[in-house]
């Protein structure tokens, strides 16, 4: 899933300037399971906001709403019928549900609450770690599923570099070196013979951006596509 | 006028090199005189390539000047800051200006020096970057392309013999030498014996069928231990902790931690002579490298307490 984090409250009040009315537009998937813009952060969000605006004598009216997903034209339609209250929409969406809001209702200005930071899992409680760059050309098969161009700072195919510190990454401390996990991992399945191909330069080109993904079903022309 | 290095390094029993750092500015005095100082005490000079991400003069261009006053240089070229056309290019550049022998290493992390807030590239890593050069070499770029004129380098690398664990970096030193990697230069050995042992290991790998093919055409493959100076125990103490693949073992910083006061240099001098000392009686390997960050001008001490001098 996206992780993301929110921004710190000084940084949004400074965002929101002036602005009178506020919708606070929460986004039900992603990121509400790594807890940073669902239902209950949007609650909190919105709660902070008000009291400040309180404390500082401050007429403001900030509303939520938490859509299922922002990264979807559907869930966002049924705004239409009262975005017009508002002077801005505050999204606590990853930087894609923020994008299609402000597509969506390109009269409005929209704002991020967040910072995304990235494709990860859940380590542990309330700990979400990177697992993948979208790269484009996944090369997961060779590394026995750990993703080197993710989890090496420096992005290395054929080996650690000399910063590996027992079993650690010199970049972070607390990050394992992904190429001593490799290496274990392949060791344990019995599978060095992986490690011994030298890599060739990655290409890059899947990761030219913007990237678009069109679904061969839905190609004109394509026999399974639209008739 | 300095012998090439390629020829030194087949014919020389014991190979010494030394690192210099360029300036980070625009005055080179103190690097001419580092030059100068060496250039007829070692085999080749080394220049480090923007050392721990630190924004310098460019190795490129402290290579020039060691030819220019008459050393032989070494360009370490590292992936950090630059993609696979820049590197290219910097390649074939450092040819035009008389470069011969390049040293191919991934580099420091950006967040490790004085801007921190960098875009690190990483484009290639070490080996790819030895492949480049082979590419560079045969008259092909790496896209495939013709090049008018190739380059003819001899192509370095480095390797950490404390590693821990050492096997992943086993594998890697074998698929550098399979890239074209002719010398390697080691991180800082303290230890010997442990040495000794790394040896035997590379020794074997390096006796490997596939690699004894890479190595026919152009002889075999050297090693220089790397030889970092020690100026304190307090410095001896920040490298145990800090870098990764140094081991100072404790006796040593004992016996740089008795030295009387403002002696310390003194001794990490003798230390490092009578590790190459004792790594050139032994043959150990073909020879050192040493860097003696920030105290270049104590090199020649070093050579003449290993009695090379």
């Amino acid at each position: 899933m996206i992780v993301a984090e929110r921004k710190p409250l000084e940084e949004i009040e400074r965002m929101l300037a002036d602005a009178e009315r506020v919708l606070v537009v929460g986004c039900g998937t992603c990121v509400a399971v790594c807890m940073a813009g669902g239902e209950k952060e949007v609650e909190l969000l919105a709660g902070q906001l008000r009291m400040r605006a309180e404390a500082a004598g401050r007429r403001r009216r900030i509303d939520r709403v938490t859509l299922t997903r922002q990264c979807d034209r559907e869930y966002l339609d049924p705004l239409a019928a009262y975005v017009d209250e508002y002077d801005v929409l505050l999204s606590t969406a990853c930087g894609a549900g923020v994008q299609l809001l402000a597509e969506r209702f390109d009269g409005k200005l929209v704002l991020p609450a967040l910072n995304t930071r990235f494709i990860g899992v859940a380590e542990g409680p309330g700990l979400w770690s990177q697992r993948c760059l979208a790269c484009g050309e996944c090369l997961l098969d060779r590394t026995g599923g750990i993703c080197p161009v993710t989890r090496c700072p420096k992005n290395l195919l054929n080996g650690p570099c000399g910063g590996t510190n027992h079993g650690k990454c010199e970049v972070n401390p607390e990050n394992d070196c992904a190429w001593t996990l490799i290496y274990r991992r392949l060791e344990k399945l019995g599978r060095l013979d992986l490690l011994d191909a030298i890599q060739p330069p990655k290409d890059y080109r899947p990761m030219t951006k913007p990237a678009r993904v069109a679904h061969p079903a839905f190609q004109t022309g394509s026999p399974a596509g639209p008739k | 006028m300095a012998r090439a290095f390629r020829d030194v390094l087949q014919e020389k029993e014991f190979v010494v090199t030394a690192e210099i750092g360029p300036p980070k500015g625009t005055d080179v005095s103190r690097l001419v005189h580092h030059i100068e100082l060496l250039r007829d005490r070692v085999d080749a000079l080394n220049v480090t390539d923007n050392q721990s991400s630190v924004m310098r003069v460019s190795s490129l261009a402290a290579c020039r000047l060691i030819l220019e006053h008459g050393g032989e240089p070494i360009l370490q070229l590292t992936c950090r800051d630059r993609n696979r056309l820049a590197l290219q290019s910097e390649l074939l550049s450092a040819w035009v200006l008389g470069v011969r022998n390049v040293l191919c290493l991934t580099g420091d992390y950006v967040t490790l020096g004085d801007h921190p807030e960098a875009k690190p590239v990483f484009d290639l890593d070490s080996v790819q970057l030895l492949q480049t050069v082979g590419r560079l070499n045969q008259g092909q770029d790496l896209a495939g392309n013709n090049l008018e004129g190739a380059t003819d380098f001899l192509a370095g690398a480095v390797v950490t013999p404390e590693a821990d664990p050492l096997e992943p970096q086993l594998i890697k030193f074998a698929k550098k030498v399979r890239a074209g990697a002719r010398f390697f230069q080691t991180q800082a050995v303290y230890d010997l014996e442990r040495f000794r042992r790394f040896m035997e290991q590379a020794r074997r790998l390096m006796a490997d069928s596939r690699l004894a093919t890479e190595q026919s055409a152009t002889g075999p493959v050297k090693i220089l231990a790397g030889i970092v100076l020690l100026t304190s125990a307090k410095m001896a103490r920040y490298m145990n902790e800090h870098v990764p693949g140094i081991m100072v073992p404790e006796h040593l910083i004992q016996e740089l931690a008795g030295a009387e006061k403002g002696k310390a240099l003194q001794v990490g001098i003798q230390i490092a002579g009578r590790l190459i000392r004792q790594i050139y009686l032994d043959r150990l390997c073909d020879g050192v490298h040493i860097m003696a960050i920030g105290r270049e001008e104590r090199v020649p001490d070093i050579l003449a307490e290993a009695g090379l001098g």
